[in-house]
């Protein structure tokens, strides 16, 4: 996350055995899985099925019960990881910084390491900014921004970090289905640029099977199945079947 | 608040680790310093002069009564500087910006912008916690050193005008220099120095465990302040016996 390795490929990810509890609850229950770098790998389940905190994990946020996250083979606790490998987490709220404006969010990375002088970080800054259509934004408060610009502000802020893996979590809520669209686009249009190795945490299926190259289902902390979109749909499993064709009309 | 002792030692000796990058957050700290004078110095003004009278209102008129007028000046000047101009000034600044401090860093905590720091690789230690508290370690002496000045001016201005004393301007200083040394004034402000850094330290340990929504913010801004206000109580008796010691 230090913008030490100059790599722009992505990188691969691997979880073996994740465990986690939260007082007496279960969140986590044995979690096994691998993306291969460049991936967008999607993780599907219901709310509360404990996809954000994998999420976590996977980013260093969480530390486990038991089990271990690698990235390229490494494990996510080795203190020399940061600097190595560049990885940027979507925040489901975008969980930008209130009291600073769209710019200074967008650069705060690169101010903060001092990695290239003001200028160029204006430059970066509107450049990100308007990769993901907010060029206007760029003196704007959060406070002023809908929830679907935050989203995309805070890709941007990802963006600055050029990393070489990408987690979303939940990028398509409480957004409109063409606010959906484009961020789903922003995900794709960013491996095809970057060769980033993309993880999205969403229940949204539309967005898993439009971005997925792979997707996996999670129920109560354990993974039901592994695949590609079209393996996923084939997977005879009730809790699958039921979270893919729940519908409100055939629910009437 | 005994249970979290711990983690706030452990908070303050990680701030102290971060030393060396106070220069690359001297931007921050100047910020904070700023709106900490802006927040409180006309309260403070007004809270020292007050003080200062009602300590020569009620010591004065006794003293003169004895005949000890000579005294008057020597021991507001010698409350003021000593104990009420840091301890008062110190439970101010507790409540005016520690409850802020720990409202804004959990509000950042709940609302995720601390994990989103992390993921930045910046560490919220650096960022949010060490410009604070070097901030408020700046300030408070400073702010300490100026109510201690409006302090004495109240207590002059109310043993001039008071009938039962009608002590004059000169003559409250005259004796007030007598009694009080340079060292007392230093004492109080090294006394402000480390009711700061408990402000400082208490409040952002308050707002970096805030957990919950609006109302485990508002949890921890009550937390912070009452907190602070009884360490502050506990460390000015330590502080006292300790300088008491080193300076009898």
């Amino acid at each position: 996350m230090n913008g030490t390795n100059d790599s722009s490929a992505g990188v691969s990810l691997v979880v073996r055995g994740l465990y986690k509890t939260f007082g007496r609850q279960k969140v986590l229950n044995g979690i096994d899985l691998e993306v291969q770098p460049g991936e967008i790998f999607v993780i599907m389940g219901p709310s509360g099925s404990g996809k954000s905190v994998l999420l976590k994990h996977l980013i260093g946020l969480e530390r486990p019960d038991a089990g271990e996250v690698l990235i390229n083979g490494q494990s996510i606790e080795t203190p020399e990881i940061a600097a190595k490998y560049r990885m940027a987490l979507v925040f489901q709220s975008g969980a930008l910084l209130n009291s600073l404006t769209v710019g200074e969010n967008v650069g705060l990375y690169l101010t903060e390491h001092r990695l290239k002088p003001p200028a160029e970080i204006a430059r970066i800054v509107a450049e990100k900014l308007e990769d993901v259509g907010l060029q206007d934004a760029v003196h704007k408060m959060p406070s002023e921004l809908s929830g679907g610009m935050k989203k995309r502000v805070a890709i941007a802020r990802a963006l600055v970090i050029e990393p070489q893996l990408i987690l979303y979590d939940e990028p398509t809520s409480e957004l409109d289905p063409l606010s959906s669209v484009v961020i789903g686009n922003e995900i794709l249009d960013l491996k095809r640029r970057t060769r980033v190795t993309s993880l999205v945490v969403s229940h949204d299926r539309d967005l898993a099977f439009g971005v997925a190259d792979r997707i996996a289902v999670i129920a109560e902390g354990a993974i039901l199945t592994i695949g590609t979109p079209e393996e996923v749909k084939r997977f005879n499993h009730p809790l699958v079947q039921e979270f893919l064709r729940a519908d409100f009309k055939r629910e009437r | 608040m005994f249970r979290n002792i711990g983690q706030i030692v452990l908070l303050f000796w990680r701030t102290v680790l971060a030393l060396p990058q106070l220069w690359r957050q001297r931007q921050k700290v100047y910020e904070q310093f700023f709106e900490i004078g802006n927040a409180s110095l006309l309260m403070v003004c007004m809270l020292s002069f007050f003080i200062g009278g009602v300590i020569a209102l009620n010591f004065g008129p006794p003293l003169v009564e004895r005949s000890f007028t000579n005294a008057v000046g020597g021991v507001v000047g010698l409350a003021i500087a000593l104990e009420l101009a840091p301890v008062m000034m110190a439970i101010l600044i507790a409540g005016r910006i520690g409850s802020a401090m720990a409202a804004e860093i959990g509000s950042m905590r709940v609302y995720q912008e601390i994990d989103a720091l992390r993921t930045m690789n910046i560490n919220p230690i650096h960022y949010l916690v060490l410009p604070r508290i070097m901030a408020i370690a700046l300030a408070l002496p400073l702010l300490v050193i100026f109510s201690v000045m409006i302090g004495w001016l109240g207590g002059a201005v109310v043993a001039d005008v008071n009938q039962q004393m009608e002590i004059p301007f000169k003559a409250f200083f005259a004796d007030l220099r007598d009694l009080v040394t340079m060292t007392d004034v230093v004492k109080g402000v090294l006394k402000s120095f480390c009711f700061a850094l408990i402000v400082g330290v208490v409040s952002c340990h308050q707002g970096l465990t805030t957990i919950g929504g609006p109302r485990g913010i508002g949890r921890s801004v009550t937390k912070a302040v009452v907190n602070s206000i009884v360490l502050i109580v506990i460390f000015d008796y330590l502080l006292t016996l300790l300088l008491h010691l080193l300076s009898p």
